[in-house]
């Protein structure tokens, strides 16, 4: 596979894949089961949602692993399974994409607050990130991905360990911003200006924005990260904010109105273009028809 | 400095330790526990709630101003144990079954504790029928559910189709929460009242028991 530094240097813009999450919902996932669980006792639905992906048209297939750090797992009484949890995920990627796609180990929050805000120590959320970054690296993933994180400190902690268990593997990192009346902010009060140097500063080969909005909120804030960094980007909004209809969430976005406004992103200068929450593989398709035509042109 | 005004700041500063020692000092000054609580306490909660509603303070700061509320009521509890003050009413809270998520949920329950409610937390991935049951056995007038994931919300629905089976819609009061949640989701399931943050949330469980 050509080097993806190397591509995003190119100027080539790369599509990355949608929700996992949904799609698992879709195939089965119980309210309050962690989609992890699926790394252990159904590998063929995991597998079938990155083939879905994967024949939509993605550069990029997340690991099935967001939340398969040790002290996320442990909500779940599941920690003691962490290396199963994530080499799983990263062979049944591995498996379906066959170096047609990059494998990207996705490492999500840990689901607790360091002190004082909350009970967990540093150096603890440390060692919990490097159980599951060791076992993404050493299973043999093409990039991390520490992703939908709030609070910076935590976010330093992960690309900390992931920086020293494997210096040459590209870095994406991203936060999740709301939009507030003074601007955007994260969960934990982290501007936009804030997480860029942050995430610059500690070690980031791409940073950007997941989930939280839709692509409305996403644009906007695509275009202060683009004035504040020089680093590649990448973006990958909900599709829009979720209604319950019936029983089940109704995301609004459709793959063609998202795929209109992906092309804003991509004159901003965004390079990986993807979805978060309530994105499927039809919103892949459509953002790969974009890229393609806009590749084309060229 | 009026040690009130002293307690409030503390509060707001998010200082847990100044929290305990001026509310330590002010019962020694023999200031009714109660105004301890609305002046001191709850007046800088409100201020911080105020805050972060305006987006000017944000999470972090309101998790060690409920750190230092706890703090104070460490120091209050036992006193309106023993005076023997009657509480405002019994709220049940809980986040629903498959519902991880605790930190919107506290925070409701220190703001009731703090207003004056017995706050009954049956912590989270609560069943529905359990909401009932320790509602039921406790005498409960309001039932408090938060939901963070927006597949967890039908959990409450089962919960109000519930107490109308049993009979009990209208004795024990429902008030919905979390940030998928909204005020038509509360009307379309017929719960009692959707409350949008914490501060809000104890202003509608004062104006259910109230209703009731």
């Amino acid at each position: 596979m050509k080097n993806l530094l190397q591509r995003l240097k190119n100027k080539e813009i790369l599509v990355s894949d949608g929700s996992t999450g949904t799609m698992l919902m879709e195939l089965g996932l119980e309210p309050g089961e962690p989609p992890e669980s699926f790394n252990l006792k159904r590998r063929d639905l995991v597998e079938k949602i990155a083939d879905l992906y994967l024949s939509a048209g993605t550069d990029i297939i997340h690991t099935n692993t967001f939340g398969g750090s040790p002290l996320r797992l442990s909500f779940y009484s599941l920690e003691h399974k962490t290396e199963e949890i994530n080499r799983n995920a990263v062979l049944s990627a591995k498996k379906v994409v066959k170096d047609r796609a990059y494998v990207s180990g996705s490492c999500g929050p840990s689901g607790k607050f360091l002190k004082p805000h909350g009970d967990v120590e540093p150096a603890e959320m440390y060692s919990s990130f490097e159980r599951q970054i060791n076992t993404l690296v050493n299973t043999g993933v093409d990039i991390l991905c520490v992703e939908t994180m709030t609070d910076l400190r935590e976010a330093e902690l992960a690309m900390k360990a992931a920086k020293t268990i494997s210096p040459s593997t590209p870095l994406m990192a991203t936060m999740t911003f709301n939009s507030t009346p003074r601007g955007f902010y994260t969960m934990m009060g982290v501007s936009i200006e804030d997480a860029v140097e942050g995430l610059e500063k500690f070690g980031a080969d791409i940073i950007g924005s997941n989930c939280g909005s839709g692509i409305e909120d996403m644009i906007k804030t695509a275009e202060e990260f683009r004035k504040l960094s020089k680093l590649p980007l990448i973006m990958q909004p909900n599709a829009g904010i979720p209604r319950i209809v019936g029983n089940k969430p109704s995301y609004p976005e459709t793959p063609e109105f998202m795929a209109k406004r992906y092309k804003e992103m991509i004159s901003l200068g965004v390079s990986i273009i993807g979805g978060c929450c309530g994105t499927t593989p039809e919103h892949t398709k459509a953002i790969r028809k974009l890229v393609d035509s806009l590749q084309n042109q060229s | 400095m009026d040690i009130l005004k002293e307690i409030s700041e503390g509060l707001q500063q998010g200082d847990d330790k100044k929290v305990f020692a001026s509310t330590k000092q002010a019962v020694e000054e023999k200031i009714p526990p109660e105004e301890i609580l609305d002046k001191g306490l709850i007046g800088g909660m409100n201020v911080v709630g105020k805050r972060y509603k305006a987006h000017e303070i944000f999470l972090p700061q309101v998790l060690l101003a409920a750190k230092a509320m706890h703090a104070g009521m460490d120091v209050l509890e036992p006193l309106f144990i023993k005076e023997g003050i009657p509480s405002r009413g019994k709220v049940v809270i809980g986040s629903v079954l498959g519902d991880l998520h605790d930190i919107g949920k506290n925070l409701v329950g220190i703001m009731l504790t703090g207003a004056g409610f017995k706050v009954i937390d049956l912590g989270v991935n609560v069943p529905p029928e359990k909401f009932i049951e320790i509602a039921r056995q406790e005498k409960a007038s309001v039932i408090g559910m938060s939901a963070l994931l927006i597949t967890t919300m039908p959990v409450m629905r089962r919960v109000v189709e519930l107490l109308k089976q049993q009979g009990l819609d209208g004795k024990i009061k429902t008030v919905i929460g979390g940030a998928p949640v909204s005020e038509e989701f509360a009307q379309e399931i017929g719960a009692d009242a959707f409350g949008y943050d914490s501060i809000n949330a104890v202003e509608t469980v004062k104006e259910l028991i109230t209703e009731a």
